[in-house]
C-alpha cells in the first residue's frame, strides 16, 4: 500500500472532468473542449508521475490500493501497475489530450471529419457529449490495465464497451450504426466468455486451500506453488474463456472482421482508441491472465495460437493492401501487427515478452499517428478513399512528409521505435518457433507495399484536380501529430526509456509461467576449446 | 596469410572521434529536416560542410591507423546500449579497422564530392535544400552501415540507406514513374531485409548475440549447416542491396533519381554495401564453400546480364546502370572466391567508385547541357562543346574497359587472375565468364563513348522545342569530376605498387595465393586481346563515318531486345509475383466480405430468426442492450450465489 493514492488519482482525473462537462450549462457547451483537455493533461502528469514514483529496482506490483468492495464474495477494488501495464497506462495518457485535440470539431454540425452530409443525426452530435465520454473512456482504460481484481478487471473490461459503442454510434460516419452494433455483439460474446471463466476461476478456488478469490496475486502465487489446481479440462476450458475474449478484442484472425468496420466508421479520434488502447487490453489480457493463471493450457494450445497469430499476421497484411479505404486500411494493418504481438506474447521467451509489450505501446503511436493523418486528409476532402487523393506532397509538403515518417515507423524501420519491438517479438519467436518467426518476417515486406503504395498513390505524382488548394497541418494538427512522432523517433533511438520498466516486470513474471529468461544456449562454451583445437 | 583474431581494442583518444564521424551528417540532416524553409538558403552549405567534416576526421583516423602496426588497427567504440533486454544486448558501437577505414573514406570522399557537384546540378530546383537533408542522412545511413560493431546496428544502417535510396530515387514525387521506381526500390530491397534479419536471429539463436565479437569469434565452433545458412541468408541481403540475380531489378528503375544520386548512391557506394557485408562477415565464408560457391555463381550470372543489359540501352544512364550491376558482379565474384579475392573484390569495389561516380558526374553534365535528355541517340560530336566533361568521362572510360595503366585494369585483372585461380572446373567456367564480361564492358562502354561525344550531331529539340545548346558545366560541377578522373586514373596503380591496398586489407580479411593453370602475364595479354575485341567491334558498328548511328533504335537481334527489357527480369517479376499478390489479394479481400464476415453475419441473422430481425435488433438496440446488461449482471449474480451456498 503506498501512502499517497497514485492510481486512483490518475485514474480518477478523467472523471472529475467528466462532472465538469456534465454541469457546463448547454450555452457554454464549447467549454467542454478546453476543460476535457485539461482534464486529460493532468492525468498525463499524473501518470507521469505515476511513473517517477514506480521503484524500477522494487517488487513486481507497485502503488497498490486495495479496498473491498463487495466483502461476500471477495471483491476488492485492487489497483497496482507493473512495468507493462505502467507502460500501457503512459501511452493511455498520452494519447487521449492528443486525441481529444484532433476532435476538436468532431461534434460540429460541419466540419467533423465524418459528417455526413445532410445527416439527420448532426443534431445529436453534443460538444459535451462527445468529450465526455472521451474523458470517461479514459477513466476505464486506464483503470482496466491498473486492476488486479480479477472481477474489477472484467467489469471494466465490459464497461468501456458503453462509451465506445457511443461514441462510434453517435458521432462516426454513415454506417455508424450497423459499425456500433458490430463492435458490441463481437466483444458481448467474447465478453460473456470470459464472464463464464471469471466464474469458473472463483469457483475453482473456492474448492483450493486458498480459498475464495478474485485477487490475481493471490490466485498466480496459488497457481505457481501447486495449492490451486484445476483438472487439465477444466483449465483449458477455462483459458480458452480468457483468450476469445482477447483475441475478439485484440483482433485476431477470425474474429477480426467487426474492426475494419468500426475504424472505418468511427471517427479518427475515437478509432485511435479503439485501435490504439483498447484492443490492447486483449494482448495485454493475454500476456498478464492467459500465461499466468493456465500456464499448463498456455503451452497447450501455443501451437494453435501461434499459427492463428501468423494467419493474423499476413492475412491482415494482404487485406491492407487490398483496400481502398484509408479508415479500413490501417484497421487491417493493426490485425497485421496484433498478430505479431500475439506471436511474442507466446513465444514464451523474455524477449518475446519485451517486443509484445513494447510493441502495444509503440503500435498505439505509429498507429494512432497514422489515424489521426488520415482524418487530417478526410476531413480536407470529405473521402476516405485513397482514389479520391493524389499529389498531396506538392501542396501539403507537412502533412506528406509527417504521413511518411509515421508510415516508416509502422512499417518498422529502424531508428523509429516500432523496429524495436517488431524485431525483439521475432527474434523471441525465433528462438523457439524458427517456422512462426519465419512466417512472420513476411509482415517486413508487406508492411512496405501497403504503406509505401499508400503513400505512392495519395501523395505522389500530379496534384489531383480535389487535392488543389488543400492547405498544410494547421497549428492545431501540428500540436497533435508533432509530440507523436517525436515520441516514435525518442523510443527508436533510446526504448530503454520504457524497456527499463518492462525489463524488470517480465523478469519478475513467476516461474510457473515458464518464460525462457536466459540468451539462448551459446556454442561458445561446448565448442570454443574444440574449434581452437581442430583450427584450421 | 589467415587474418588476425578478431579482438578490437576500446577506443581512445583520437579513435574516440569515429562517432563523430557518423554524427556530423546525421546532425546535418536532422537541421536541415527539422529547420524547414528557414534553412533554404544556407541548407546546400551545411550540406557539404558536414559531408566535408565526415572527410576530415575520416583523414585524422586514416593517418592516425596507419601510425599502428597492421594487427594493431582494429577498434571498438561503444556509444550506447541501444536496445538492453534480459538475455539481449545491441549496442550502438562502432568498430574502426582497415575494411571499416577504407570504406569511410570512400564514402565521405566521393560523397563530399557529390555534395559539392549538386550544388551546381540542383541550383535551380526548389526542394534543393531538402535534397541535400537527404544526401546526409544517406551518408550517416552509410557509415553506421560500414561502422557498426554488431549485426543489428548494421542492419539499421542497411534499411537506413534503403530509406535515403527511396527518397531520392523518388526525389522528384511529382513524376509517377519517380514514384513507382522509388517504391520499388525499397521493397525489392526488403525481401534482401528479410534475408539480412533471418541471419541476424540465426546469429543470436546460435552464438547467443550478434556482436562482430561474438559471431567471428564462435562461429569456427558452430554446426556447419547453420553457417551454410547464415552465409545464404546474407546472400539473399547483398543480392537485394547491390542488385545481384534474382533481385537486380530495381537498380535500372532507380536512375529516376536524379544523377548525383545514381552516382554516389547506385554506382559508388550503397549498391556496394553487398559486398562489404560477404567481405565483412568473411569469417562465415571461409568455412562455407558451398556459400561461397552460389556467392560466385550469383557474381557471374550478374556480371553477364549487367553487362548485356547494358549494350542495349540507349538511355545513358540505364547503359550506366547496367554496368554497375556487372561490375558489382564482378566484385561479388572476387568476394565468394575467399581469401584469394577478398581483397581485390575491395579494390575494385574502391577503383570502380572513383570511375563510376565519375563517369556518372559526367553522365549528369551532359544531361545538363542537353535539356535534360538521356537518349544517347540525341546526342552525339559532343566532345567538341563540352571538353571537360568529354576528357573526364573519357578516363573513366579508360578506367572502366580495364586499359593498362589505369584504375580499373589492376582490379579487374586481379579478379579475372583469382577466378582461374580458384582451380576446377568452377575455376574456368567463373575465369572464362570474367573474361567474357571484360570483352562486353569494352563493347557497351566503347558504344556509349562514340554515340555521346564521336559522330555526328542527332541533337533534337525538347518538348518545349527548346533547342539543345551544349555546354560546359559549372565550376562547382567540372570540379569533382576531374578530382574523380585523378582517381580513375592512379587509384588503381596507386593500390599495386608493393601490393599496398592488399597489404592494407590482409589483417581483416586473410589472403592467400591461388594458383592460376595460365601464367599470369599470359592472362593479362588474353584480357587485353578482349578487351581489344569489344572495342574494336563497337567502333565497327558505331564509330566509322560509313555507318552512322541510326536516330531511331533498329529492332535488334531477339538478344537485344530482351536486353532492352532487362532480360525480362521485370517480366518474370510481374507474372510470378505482382499478378499472384494481386490475384491473392483481391480473392482475400471478397474472402473477408462473404466469407468471414458473411458467416458471422449470418449466423447473428439465423440465431435472430431473420436478417430483417437483425435489421431491427439494430436500430433499437440501447434497449436491447440494457436488457443483456441487466441480463448478465443477473447471471453473475445468481452464478456467485449459487457457488457461495
Amino acid at each position: 500500500m503506498s501512502a499517497f493514492p497514485y492510481l486512483s488519482t490518475t485514474i480518477g482525473t478523467p472523471l472529475l472532468g467528466v462532472a465538469a462537462i456534465a454541469v457546463l450549462p448547454k450555452e457554454r457547451a464549447a467549454l467542454a473542449r478546453p476543460i476535457a483537455l485539461l482534464a486529460s493533461l493532468v492525468a498525463l502528469g499524473f501518470a507521469i508521475a505515476d511513473a517517477v514514483a514506480f521503484k524500477t529496482g522494487g517488487p513486481r506490483f507497485q502503488l497498490s490500493e486495495s479496498y473491498a468492495w463487495i466483502p461476500t464474495f471477495h471483491v476488492n477494488y485492487s489497483v497496482a501497475v507493473d512495468g507493462v501495464a505502467l507502460v500501457l497506462i503512459l501511452m493511455t495518457a498520452v494519447l487521449v489530450p492528443v486525441v481529444i485535440l484532433a476532435s476538436w470539431h468532431d461534434a460540429d454540425a460541419r466540419g467533423g471529419a465524418l459528417t455526413p452530409q445532410g445527416s439527420p443525426a448532426e443534431s445529436k452530435r453534443s460538444v459535451r457529449g462527445l468529450f465526455a465520454q472521451l474523458l470517461a473512456l479514459e477513466t476505464l482504460m486506464l483503470g482496466v490495465f491498473a486492476a488486479t481484481d480479477i472481477f474489477l478487471f472484467y467489469v471494466i473490461f465490459e464497461a468501456t464497451l458503453i462509451p465506445a459503442y457511443f461514441l462510434i454510434g453517435s458521432y462516426g460516419g454513415a454506417r455508424r450504426s450497423y459499425a456500433a452494433v458490430k463492435f458490441l455483439l463481437y466483444n458481448l460474446l467474447g465478453g460473456l466468455l470470459m464472464l463464464a471463466a471469471v466464474i469458473g476461476l472463483y469457483v475453482a478456488s473456492t474448492h483450493s486451500p486458498v480459498g475464495a478469490a478474485f485477487s490475481f496475486q493471490t490466485l498466480s502465487k496459488a497457481v505457481g506453488d501447486g495449492s490451486l489446481t484445476m483438472a487439465g479440462s477444466t483449465e483449458k476450458w477455462l483459458f480458452l474463456g480468457f483468450f476469445i475474449a482477447f483475441a475478439v478484442k485484440a483482433p485476431m484472425w477470425p474474429f477480426h472482421t467487426w474492426l475494419p468496420d468500426a475504424a472505418s466508421e468511427a471517427t479518427p479520434g475515437t478509432a485511435v482508441l479503439l485501435v490504439g488502447v483498447l484492443d490492447k487490453i486483449g494482448t495485454f489480457g493475454m500476456l498478464r491472465f492467459c500465461l499466468e493463471l493456465f500456464p499448463h493450457a498456455s503451452h497447450y494450445f501455443t501451437p494453435l495460437v501461434l499459427v492463428l497469430a501468423v494467419i493474423s499476421t499476413i492475412y491482415g497484411a494482404l487485406l491492407a493492401i487490398g483496400q481502398t479505404d484509408m479508415m479500413r486500411l490501417i484497421a487491417y494493418t493493426s490485425v497485421s501487427h496484433f498478430g505479431l504481438i500475439t506471436i511474442g506474447v507466446f513465444a514464451l521467451t523474455a524477449r518475446g515478452e519485451v517486443g509484445a509489450t513494447l510493441y502495444m505501446v509503440n503500435h498505439g503511436l505509429s498507429t494512432g499517428a497514422l489515424f489521426l493523418l488520415a482524418g487530417f486528409m478526410i476531413s480536407r476532402r470529405g473521402s476516405k478513399s485513397i482514389d479520391a487523393f493524389g499529389g498531396v506532397q506538392k501542396v501539403a509538403p507537412l502533412l506528406a512528409g509527417t504521413f511518411l515518417a509515421v508510415g516508416l515507423s509502422s512499417l518498422a524501420l529502424p531508428g523509429l521505435s516500432s523496429f524495436v519491438s517488431e524485431f525483439l517479438v521475432l527474434v523471441g519467436a525465433f528462438e523457439k518457433y524458427p517456422v512462426a518467426a519465419i512466417f512472420g518476417t513476411t509482415a517486413i515486406v508487406l508492411a512496405a507495399l501497403y504503406i509505401l503504395w499508400w503513400y505512392q498513390r495519395t501523395m505522389t505524382g500530379p496534384v489531383a484536380s480535389s487535392v488543389e488548394g488543400f492547405k498544410d497541418l494547421n497549428r492545431r494538427e501540428l500540436a497533435v501529430i508533432g509530440p507523436l512522432v517525436a515520441l516514435i523517433v525518442v523510443l527508436g533511438f533510446v526504448p530503454s526509456i520504457l524497456t527499463n520498466f518492462i525489463n524488470p516486470a517480465v523478469s519478475q513474471i513467476p516461474a510457473h509461467v515458464q518464460i525462457t529468461q536466459q540468451a539462448p544456449h551459446s556454442v561458445a562454451q561446448d565448442s570454443a576449446t574444440q574449434g581452437n583445437g581442430s583450427g584450421q | 596469410m589467415p587474418p588476425s583474431t578478431y579482438a578490437p581494442v576500446a577506443a581512445t583518444g583520437v579513435f574516440t572521434l569515429t562517432a563523430w564521424v557518423v554524427a556530423l551528417p546525421m546532425i546535418g540532416a536532422a537541421i536541415l529536416l527539422l529547420g524547414g524553409k528557414r534553412t533554404n538558403a544556407w541548407g546546400h552549405l551545411l550540406g557539404c560542410l558536414a559531408a566535408l567534416g565526415s572527410f576530415a576526421l575520416g583523414a585524422v583516423l586514416f593517418f592516425s591507423l596507419l601510425g599502428k602496426p597492421g594487427d594493431a588497427r582494429s577498434y571498438d567504440q561503444h556509444v550506447y546500449t541501444w536496445i538492453p533486454v534480459p538475455g539481449f544486448s545491441a549496442d550502438a558501437g562502432f568498430h574502426l579497422d582497415q575494411l571499416s577505414m577504407t570504406f569511410v573514406l570512400l564514402i565521405t570522399g566521393v560523397g563530399s564530392l557529390i555534395h559539392i557537384y549538386s550544388v551546381g546540378y540542383m541550383a535551380h530546383d526548389d526542394n534543393r535544400r531538402k535534397f541535400f537533408a537527404y544526401l546526409n542522412l544517406f551518408l550517416a545511413a552509410m557509415l553506421v552501415l560500414v561502422l557498426a560493431n554488431n549485426y543489428l546496428l548494421l542492419y539499421a544502417g542497411w534499411e537506413g540507406v534503403g530509406l535515403a535510396s527511396y527518397l531520392l530515387i523518388g526525389f522528384w514525387q511529382h513524376k509517377p514513374s519517380a514514384a513507382v521506381a522509388a517504391k520499388k526500390a525499397f521493397i525489392v530491397n526488403r525481401v534482401g531485409d528479410v534475408g539480412l534479419s533471418i541471419a541476424v536471429m540465426l546469429m543470436y539463436t546460435t552464438f547467443g548475440g550478434f556482436a562482430f565479437t561474438d559471431v567471428f569469434n564462435k562461429a569456427p565452433g558452430a554446426d556447419r549447416d547453420t553457417i551454410l545458412g547464415i552465409g545464404l541468408m546474407l546472400l539473399l541481403g547483398a543480392c537485394a542491396k547491390s542488385a545481384q540475380f534474382p533481385l537486380q531489378s530495381w537498380l535500372l528503375d532507380a536512375m529516376e533519381g536524379p544523377t548525383p544520386v545514381s552516382a554516389l548512391i547506385h554506382a559508388a557506394t550503397m549498391v556496394t554495401a553487398g559486398v562489404y557485408l560477404i567481405v565483412r562477415s568473411h569469417v562465415i565464408f571461409d568455412i562455407s564453400p558451398n556459400a561461397r560457391l552460389l556467392v560466385t555463381i550469383v557474381g557471374a550470372i550478374t556480371l553477364m546480364m549487367g553487362a548485356i543489359i547494358g549494350c542495349a540501352k540507349d538511355d545513358i544512364k540505364k547503359a550506366l546502370a547496367g554496368s554497375t550491376m556487372s561490375q558489382i558482379g564482378y566484385m561479388v565474384l572476387g568476394a565468394g572466391l575467399g581469401p584469394i579475392g577478398y581483397v581485390f573484390a575491395i579494390m575494385h569495389l574502391v577503383t570502380h567508385g572513383f570511375f563510376k561516380a565519375g563517369l556518372f558526374l559526367g553522365a549528369g553534365s551532359v544531361m545538363h547541357g542537353m535539356n535534360d535528355d538521356v537518349d544517347m541517340r540525341h546526342y552525339g560530336a559532343l566532345r567538341k562543346y563540352m571538353p571537360v566533361t568529354y576528357v573526364t568521362f573519357g578516363l573513366g572510360y579508360l578506367a572502366i574497359i580495364g586499359c593498362p595503366p589505369f584504375s580499373g585494369f589492376w582490379s579487374k585483372d586481379k579478379i579475372i587472375e583469382a577466378a582461374f585461380a580458384q582451380g576446377g572446373t568452377s575455376g574456368w567456367v567463373l575465369g572464362c565468364t570474367a573474361l567474357l564480361g571484360a570483352l562486353i564492358t569494352a563493347f557497351y562502354m566503347t558504344r556509349v563513348m562514340l554515340m555521346t561525344f564521336f559522330g555526328e550531331k542527332r541533337w533534337v529539340e525538347d518538348e518545349q522545342g527548346h533547342e539543345a545548346h551544349p555546354h560546359e558545366s559549372p565550376k562547382s560541377m567540372t570540379i569533382p569530376m576531374i578530382l574523380l578522373a585523378v582517381g580513375s586514373v592512379f587509384a588503381g596503380g596507386l593500390f599495386s605498387i608493393g601490393s599496398s591496398f592488399a597489404n592494407w586489407l590482409e589483417p581483416v580479411t586473410g589472403r592467400a595465393e591461388g594458383h592460376s593453370p595460365i601464367n599470369t602475364t599470359v592472362l593479362s595479354v588474353i584480357t587485353l586481346v578482349a578487351v581489344a575485341l569489344g572495342v574494336g567491334y563497337a567502333w565497327r558498328l558505331y564509330g566509322t563515318r560509313t555507318r552512322p548511328v541510326p536516330a531511331l533504335a533498329p529492332a535488334g537481334s531477339p538478344l537485344t531486345r530482351a536486353a532492352r527489357r532487362d532480360l525480362y527480369g521485370d517480366a518474370f517479376n510481374e507474372a510470378a509475383f505482382m499478378r499472384t499478390g494481386q490475384w491473392l489479394t483481391r480473392l482475400l479481400v471478397y474472402f473477408d466480405l462473404r466469407g468471414v464476415d458473411g458467416v458471422v453475419n449470418g449466423v447473428a441473422a439465423g440465431l435472430g430468426g431473420s436478417s430483417s430481425r437483425f435489421r431491427r435488433l439494430q436500430n433499437g438496440f440501447v434497449r436491447s442492450y440494457a436488457l443483456s446488461m441487466f441480463g448478465g449482471a443477473a447471471l453473475l449474480i445468481a452464478a456467485l450465489l449459487l457457488v457461495k451456498a
